[in-house]
């Protein structure tokens, strides 16, 4: 008996029953439970991370479509129109997110980048140092409302008023932590057979920094400032009630005066999305449709010279 | 530098010589300008918490803890809480995070996993192109353009999802939230209808706000696991996913963990998608569809229209949003700190 199961197969024999290796178990199988599950958990993945790409292709597309609907050349040169108004634009609201972008870049850009050059050059292993990154990540990770009610209480309270002053130094808080913590990178980045050299020439830490080291970190710099400026024209919430809004120029009696309530793309857009009426809805698709345009191009310009910097 | 002087003393005027009288001050100047800078950071951070808190103190000392736990805001009675207003924040970002973590978690696994290229690969490979000059580097270049795609997602304006919310994904659910709450209307979070804005337009809005973090941050863990360990793991004969689960995510986890605390920070500190989505009304709910409100939302629709004393309350509810988002997010800054420094050890 034992003779004809040597014969059909010899490891029967040596081998105890248990140990019989299958061959067929070790085949890549999709009924074999362990490759079926890899099979599902594959395919479940790539889903989900197309299905989380729908939103973005949603929103450009419903952009193009609602927003490009009312785009023209007179948005952009006629004032918001008054409740049962037709037509009208935000010309004023584009001027606004310019000028108070601008305002928060004068204040944050020298602050971020002087602070930065603190971290990187002056004093990098100090305890201050420390202290100031540590400070720059708490307010990287800030609430953006929280920047309004910091310049609510610290410039509307005390000039008396909503104003655009108050609205570019509520974003420039935003901008700060961006501009300096990507500086700080960028400048510790450059070589340092290039600092030592201009050290070695007998240059000042004044000269080194301003001759050799900012220059070459300037594409790294100006990567932080675009992210920077991207966020900063988005951000709703801190004009809110810095900058409020306004239906006007930003003139009074033939000047320009920072020290009025201004107009904003992002206001309008959450302000005219809650009215009743087709032609404030429609305007602020239109609006918002300029908004992302421009905040994708500072965006692209940004992550192109990052790309730059790479190389 | 005076040696080099002297010996060419005679001969022609030496290049050298010492820093002038403006470029010997100019760098002490510059040198105190960077260190005020950098007090300057530390004393703006100061200065914010001190004129929030300044303002609020008036209110903390009338209401005390009356206001954390009080369920009504009316300012004609003048009776304030902020209950719902933190349980509206809380459940909105528990729920985002939930939504956001896993969809970020997938795209950092399809990324780190190399799907896209590998699945471009074999589709050059079946036309017999995978190493021409040109299209052989489609699977590289595809996949870096996914990656900006899903960086882009964060880089679109809080506002302009509100108004996406509202025209598109509110009219979108609002037929299956109607069904759910009439078949199981018993349970708790399907207890009422979608009347427009809710909890559940929010939280989606607010999950695919905080998703790009998540993904970034997961990815860069993920990719940091050191090489050895996946190959040790398929030579013992682990499928993908076995490895993926049983090595990959524990060995990545702190850095996972820590992306999921900042985005939680993030998604307690967003304001303009919740207040345009979320039907501000005072109501502690745990149902979906209930309309509700947040800490954010209650100061971005309140401020600009509130009167002296009200201000002093909205300052204590901007404090208590400054507390919670601050402890939140220098844990997940400690965590993520701890993990750069196990993975430093690994190496």
């Amino acid at each position: 008996m034992s003779e004809t199961v040597t014969h059909e197969s010899p490891d029967r024999v040596t081998q105890p029953p248990g140990d019989v290796i299958d061959l067929g178990k070790l085949e890549k199988s999709l009924r074999r439970p362990r490759t079926a599950f890899n099979f599902v958990m594959s395919g479940l993945t790539s889903l989900m991370t197309i299905m989380a790409l729908v939103p973005l292709f949603s929103v450009v597309l419903m952009l193009l479509v609602r927003g490009g609907k009312r785009l023209s050349l007179s948005v952009f040169s006629e004032l918001p129109p008054t409740a049962f108004e037709q037509g009208g634009g935000f010309g004023n609201a584009v001027v606004g997110t310019l000028v108070m972008v601008g305002l928060a870049a004068l204040i944050s850009v020298p602050f971020g980048v002087l602070g930065a050059v603190f971290l990187a050059e002056v004093g990098p292993k100090t305890r201050l140092a420390k202290v100031v990154r540590m400070c720059a990540k708490v307010l990287s990770g800030f609430p953006s409302i929280l920047a309004g009610v910091f310049a609510y209480g610290a410039v509307v309270l005390i000039t008396g008023g909503f104003s655009a002053v108050a609205g570019g130094i509520a974003l420039s808080i935003l901008m700060l932590p961006t501009i300096m913590l990507t500086a700080e990178e960028a400048i510790s980045m450059v070589p340092s057979k290039m600092r030592e050299a201009a050290v070695g020439m007998g240059a000042t830490q004044a000269q080194t920094v301003w001759m050799v080291l900012l220059p070459t970190a300037f594409p790294g710099l100006l990567t932080g400032v675009m992210l920077a400026v991207a966020r900063a024209a988005g951000e709703t919430a801190p004009l809110l009630f810095t900058a409020l809004f306004s239906n006007y120029w930003l003139t009074s009696g033939g000047r320009i005066d920072f020290m009025q309530p201004m107009a904003s793309l992002a206001v309008l857009i959450y302000n005219f999305s809650a009215m009743p009426f087709d032609n404030q809805v429609e305007l602020a698709w239109a609006a918002a449709l300029v908004l992302v345009l421009l905040v994708l191009m500072v965006n692209l310009i940004g992550q192109s010279l990052s790309r730059k910097t790479m190389e | 530098m005076s040696a080099v002087s002297e010996s060419n003393v005679g001969t022609a005027a030496s290049i050298a010589r010492a820093p002038t009288f403006i470029e010997k001050y100019g760098n002490i100047v510059f040198r105190w300008a960077t260190y005020l800078f950098a007090w300057l950071t530390v004393f703006l951070v100061l200065y914010i918490v001190y004129t929030i808190t300044k303002q609020a103190l008036p209110a903390i000392s009338k209401h005390g803890w009356g206001f954390i736990t009080g369920t009504t805001w009316d300012p004609n009675t003048r009776v304030y809480g902020v209950l719902p207003e933190i349980w509206g924040t809380m459940y909105s970002s528990l729920l985002a995070l939930f939504i956001g973590s896993l969809f970020g978690l997938a795209v950092a696994i399809f990324l780190s996993e190399h799907y896209l290229a590998a699945f471009v690969f074999s589709l050059l490979k079946a036309v017999g192109l995978q190493f021409h000059p040109v299209w052989g580097k489609l699977p590289d270049q595809l996949e870096r353009l996914f990656k900006n795609l899903i960086e882009l997602l964060a880089a679109i304006p809080s506002v302009v999802y509100g108004l996406w919310g509202i025209f598109f994904i509110i009219p979108l659910i609002r037929p299956f939230c109607l069904a759910w709450h009439a078949k199981l209307g018993w349970i708790p979070i399907f207890g009422t209808t979608l009347s427009g804005p809710g909890m559940l337009p929010a939280a989606i809005v607010l999950s695919i706000m905080i998703m790009p973090t998540i993904s970034a941050i997961s990815l860069n863990a993920l990719l940091a696991v050191p090489p050895k360990l996946r190959e040790a793991a398929y030579g013992l004969g682990a499928t993908r996913w076995e490895s993926i689960l049983a090595i990959l995510l524990p060995t990545a986890s702190k850095g996972i963990f820590g992306a999921i605390i900042l985005a939680f920070g993030r998604a307690l500190g967003e304001t303009m998608a919740l207040a345009m989505l979320v039907g501000n009304s005072n109501v502690i709910s745990w149902s979906l569809f209930s309309p509700a409100n947040t800490l954010a939302a209650l100061l971005a629709n309140n401020f600009a229209e509130a009167g002296p004393r009200e201000i002093g309350v909205l300052m204590f509810a901007a404090l208590i949003l400054l507390g919670i988002t601050v402890l939140v997010n220098m844990a997940g800054a400690f965590v993520l700190h701890r993990a750069s420094v196990g993975q430093e050890g690994v190496r």
